[in-house]
Parts: C-alpha cells; structure tokens; sequence
C-alpha cells in the first residue's frame, strides 16, 4: 500500500499519469511470473505470448 | 541530540557507505575494498557494518538513512526513453525490467529489508536526494569555502546529466540542469568504449593514452572536426545535443553506433587488448580535447550565473585531472576544490549530507581554508594484532620496528636501492586513489622503474606512468603549479630545467615512446612532461612526510611514486591479510605494515590455492 501511496503521489507531483497503464501492466506482469514461477498456474503466462 | 545519518550507494556501481554525525564525517568506505569485487555494486552490507562499528553504534540508533538516487525518478526515465525510442530498445527493455519490476521500484521495501539483516528493529527515516544532489552535497558540504559554484557532470543520475549549482551556508541551489541522453559522461564513455577500454572503468586510460595523440596531425585535427560536426553540438554555455544517431546507450546494450563510428573516423572499433596504434592515440587526444572544451565552458557559465570565486567540483567526469588543469589554468576561480571520492561512491556521501544539511536544515561546520574530508582516511584501521594475527596464520615473518625514525631510515634505504616497498598505514582511503596508507612506493628517478613495477608487481604492460608523490613544501621545486594536490586530482607539469629537452620519438612504440628518457624523475612524468601529482603535508600526513623526508635527505630527491596497493583487477588492499597476500602474489620487495617490516627473501611459500586471480579491468 505504501508503494501505491508514493506511486500515485509521484506520478501526480510529476504530471505523469501516462506512465500509468504502462506501469499497471509491467506490475501485473511482474506479479504474474512472480506468481506462477514455482505453481501450477505456470502455463498460463505461455498462453499470453 | 546527536544526528547520526547513514548515506548509501549501491546497486549501479561502485557502492559504499558513510556515517556522519552532528556534520562531520565519521567513517565512510566502498563495498568493494571487504569483499574484494572491484567496484561491487552489491547492497554495502559489510561496508555499513564498518561505519556503524567506528562509531560504536547500532542500526537503530541512526537518525536516518539517505539513499544517493530517486529510484522512481529513474525509472519515469527508463520508461520514457523506451516509449521515445520504440521499437528500437526492446532487447534493452527485456533485460532491464525484470529486475526493476523485481527490486528496483520496490527500493524502499528491499532497503528496509536490507537493514533488518543488520539488526535494524525499528523504521529509520529514509530520505532519497536526487543523484546529482548528492554530488553537490558531496563537494560542496565538505569544501574549505562557505560558498562556493558546484559543477557535477558525469554519465547519468535520474534524468540530469550534468548540474550547476550554487551551494552557500547549508544550502545548496541547482540552477542549471542538462538532461539524458546528452551527457558529456557518456560521451566521453562512448569513446571508451569505441577504443577498446572498458565503460565505467577504462576512462582513465583513455585520458592516459590522450598524451600520446599527435595535437597538430592533420589526423588528429579532422577526428577533432568530425566529434564536433557529426557526433556532438557544443553550445556556448557548455552544454551539448549528442546526435542520437550515433549512440546506442539509449536503448542498446553497448555505447555506440558501431558501424556508423567506423565509417566515420575510418578505422575498426579497437579490439580489447589488441594493439594501440596512433589512430587510436589520436582519437583518444581528440575527445579529450572535445571534453575539455566542454567542462571550461560549463565553468565559465558557472562563473557566470553564480559570481562566485570558488569552484567545487564532483561526478565522474571531475575525476578528470587533465580536464581539471585545464579548469584550473583557465583562471575562473580564485581556487577550486574537487570531492576526492568524485564517482558515485562519494554520492553515499553526499546523500548523507543532504539529508544532514537540506532535509533536516542543520547548519553547516565549516573551517575556513580546512576541507572535512580528513585527507579521505576515512576508512578501516588495523592494529598490530591483526598483523600478529596474521603472522600467526600463514607463518609470515616480519621485523617489528619500534622506533619510526629507524624504520623510515631503512626503508628509505631500500626505497633508494632500487626496492619495491609496500606502504601500508592507519585508515584505509575513501575514494578511488590511494594516497599513502595503502600504496606502493618506489624510486621515481630510476628510468627502469615504471617497467619494472608494471611487470612484477601490477602484471600488465602499462602505457601511463605512475603518479608522484612529493612533499608539498618542495613541490614548486619540480613542477610548475606547487599548489596543493593532497587528493590527486590535478596535473601539472614538470620544470623545464627538470627535463632532458630530447624531442619525443613520435615513429616510436607506445611503449618505447613512454621509456624515452626525457625527465629526471622519467617513472612518473608522461610523455607531453605532465604528471598527476599528489602533494604531502605534515600536518595531514605525517607518517608518509617523514618517510619521504628521510628518502630526501639520503638522496636529495622529494618525490616518490605512489601507486595503488593492488594487483591488476583486484580492489585496493583493505586488511592486513590483504596486504600480505598481495605481498606475496607479486615481486614487491618489503612490506611495511605499521612497525612491522615484511621481508620478501624471509616468507614462507604460499599454497597454491591462495594465488586467487581477479578479473582484468
């Protein structure tokens, strides 16, 4: 939540709310191979590419 | 209450720690000198475990931890750039975000992560000055001037490039500000890069190979035209537009437009330690020429929007000394001053002083003519129970001296004769020189001596010569500017009288070229009679003043060479044991660690396995 808070306050102070879809999908991706590295959801990120 | 703030760098290269308290500094070290990685970028664990026990703290009673960047601010520019540059960059883009996305967005997390492992039990404030911040802070703050302009110009921090800056009092004004990718840093990386040298590293060879370009060579002239034409646009003011076209650090994995560069200056990119040859030589003069043009002007503006009769100096690119001179002999400012740990390892410093002086407005300790950086001997120490320790462990054997007089008599002695001593004292340097507690001293007058300790101690083949150490009240006897040089950041020249007046054979080798005996101190003067001088003061350096004292008055001669206790690759010695094994790998003939004196002829054979072997840099 913090990292959101200061996220949001960074992008705000710097007007740059355009990065934001582009960060949202880095961070998604992110959690996605975080998620599936070592589960059984592992197959799905193949799926995307 | 006492503030005690931490500064770190880490995680691009170079990383390190400082410890200041109440604004002075305590302890500050890089990484690199414990876990013996040159330039390990790694979190300075080891080195933050250093600084807290000199002050005999624990994590949690730190006021406050200052980070040397903005990694959000860093990362708004990464994402920029890719989304400037796109499609070009994707295979730069797929290697870079895993771990931004992983850890480095994530930096405060990880840091507080970090600090848990060293016993850290409660939430120390963080603060996050930006890069070019903390190379402000970290000239300006320990500078001998209340105010002074500050001109910070290296590769890149978040976005700035290159600063001008007003600092007076405990505060600090960026009032210039040039940005990615146009960075006179990276630029002069590009040349690294092109002439075989390694980025991040390799750029003081360069400036060591520039002498050897030939200034009125009409080749050296059109490659000067071409830079100035095709690859950068010098404005007034010192700043520049790079041509993109050309550079690939922007979204590539490597520095330059390879092809594009050999079309243009129509020769291959030098292969790494292939031979040089005086195209290369005469490219390196050229970019150096280029950068020099560009830091006078940005001094000039400096000059210009401040008023001010002091110039401080950090970043990268002030670690410049021949650039530096140029600054210097222009005669902007009554006198400059330049951050001894001007790379970003000094950042960790100047971090620590933002926080200290802007973040909590604590005034500043300021001592007129006196810098506080403590001539950089700002490192570990080690007794003479560790040397024991040592002794113990490998057999060593070592003559303990107890009187200085007498030892200093007898290792001059040897200095004289032709030996190789290994030099090592008190507290260990911060910053990349070794400035007399961990150095190798020689005889600078013997002509065989630069290609003597290249071969058995640094095992390479070097085309620089060494750098002289002399005492500073006879510096004015050798060189032409005898001004103080305690950090090593300057050159100067040698004395007309001094020199042999033989006109350099120009058909020659490198190395033949180099060799010439053309100085009466030939081991640390280059080939155009300019030498990178550090100045001895008594008051600042005492133990290594009396040592060149007595070799002073054995021989008549003030100067000694001075370089870093290393071999090729390895970071500069930090322990006892350090210092022995390197001792013991090269052909260094005495080693002297406090009292003790280390005779090569009396050690015991070292195993095999201790003859670890570094990467070469």
């Amino acid at each position: 939540m913090e990292f959101l808070h200061e996220l949001l306050y960074f992008l705000r102070t710097r007007k740059k709310f355009w990065l934001l879809p582009l960060i949202i999908v880095l961070l998604l991706l992110a959690s996605l191979v975080a998620l599936t590295s070592a589960s059984a959801l592992a197959p799905f990120i193949y799926a995307i590419f | 209450m006492r503030k005690i703030i931490l500064g770190i760098s880490a995680f691009y290269h170079d990383s390190a720690a400082t410890l200041i308290i109440d604004g002075r500094i305590v302890a500050a070290a890089q990484e690199e000198r414990f876990t013996r990685i040159k330039q390990d970028a790694s979190f300075p664990a080891q080195a933050i475990k250093y600084v807290l026990s000199e002050a005999g703290i624990s994590f949690d009673e730190l006021t406050a931890v200052a980070f040397y960047d903005k990694p959000l601010l860093k990362f708004e520019r990464l994402l920029e750039t890719y989304h400037a540059f796109v499609p070009r960059g994707w295979r730069s883009f797929i290697t870079a975000m895993p771990v931004w996305m992983k850890e480095k967005v994530f930096m405060k997390k990880m840091l507080r992560r970090q600090f848990r492992t060293l016993g850290a039990t409660v939430k120390v404030p963080l603060y996050f000055p930006e890069h070019h911040l903390s190379h402000a802070a970290s000239a300006f703050y320990p500078s001998p001037f209340e105010s002074a302009a500050i001109l910070t110009v290296d590769g890149v921090g978040e976005w700035a490039t290159t600063t001008i800056c007003y600092g007076a009092n405990n505060d600090i004004k960026i009032l210039r500000e040039l940005r990615f990718p146009h960075s006179p840093g990276l630029l002069y990386a590009a040349f690294t890069y092109f002439l075989g040298f390694k980025v991040n590293s390799g750029e003081y060879k360069l400036m060591g190979l520039s002498p050897y370009g030939l200034p009125d060579a009409p080749q050296t002239v059109a490659f000067r035209e071409k830079i100035l034409a095709t690859l950068v646009d010098i404005r007034n003011d010192g700043s520049i537009l790079l041509n993109m076209d050309y550079f690939e650090f922007a979204t590539g994995l490597k520095m330059t437009a390879t092809p594009l560069w050999e079309a243009l200056f129509g020769f291959p990119r030098r292969e790494p330690e292939s031979a040089i040859t005086q195209e290369h030589m005469n490219l390196a003069l050229a970019i150096q020429q280029v950068t020099e043009e560009i830091v006078v002007a940005l001094a000039r503006t400096a000059k210009e929007i401040t008023g001010s009769h002091h110039l401080v100096m950090a970043g990268g690119v002030a670690l410049n000394c021949v650039a530096n001179h140029k600054i210097k002999a222009a005669g902007i400012f009554k006198d400059i001053w330049i951050q001894p740990a001007a790379g970003d390892a000094g950042g960790a410093l100047g971090a620590a002083y933002a926080a200290y002086h802007i973040g909590m407005e604590q005034a500043r300790i300021f001592f007129p003519g006196e810098d506080g950086m403590q001539g950089a001997f700002l490192g570990p120490a080690y007794g003479d129970a560790d040397i024991r320790k040592l002794q113990a462990r490998y057999g060593a054997v070592a003559v303990h001296q107890p009187d200085f007089d007498v030892l200093t008599q007898e290792v001059s002695e040897h200095l004289a004769n032709g030996k190789v001593v290994g030099w090592y004292h008190g507290r260990m340097e911060f910053g990349p020189r070794a400035l007399g507690n961990r150095s190798i001293l020689a005889d600078p007058r013997q002509a065989a001596m630069q290609q003597q300790l290249n071969a058995k101690i640094k095992f390479r083949e070097s085309f620089r010569p060494f750098a002289p150490v002399v005492l500073a009240e006879d510096a004015h006897h050798y060189f032409n500017d005898a001004t103080a040089s305690p950090y090593m950041l300057f050159t100067t020249t040698l004395k007309e009288a001094l020199r042999t007046n033989t006109a350099a054979d120009t058909t020659a080798s490198i190395y033949e070229r180099l060799h010439q005996q053309r100085a009466a101190i030939p081991a640390v003067i280059h080939l155009d009679y300019s030498a990178r001088v550090q100045t001895v003061h008594h008051t600042l350096h005492p133990k290594l003043w009396q040592l060149i004292n007595c070799f002073k008055k054995l021989t008549g001669c003030s100067v000694l060479i001075n370089t870093s206790f290393n071999v090729r690759g390895e970071p500069v010695v930090n322990t006892p044991e350090d210092a022995w094994l390197a001792f013991m790998r090269t052909e260094m003939d005495y080693l002297v660690m406090s009292n003790y004196i280390f005779d090569r002829r009396r050690q015991p054979v070292l195993p095999p396995e201790l003859f670890k072997s570094f990467e070469r840099d």
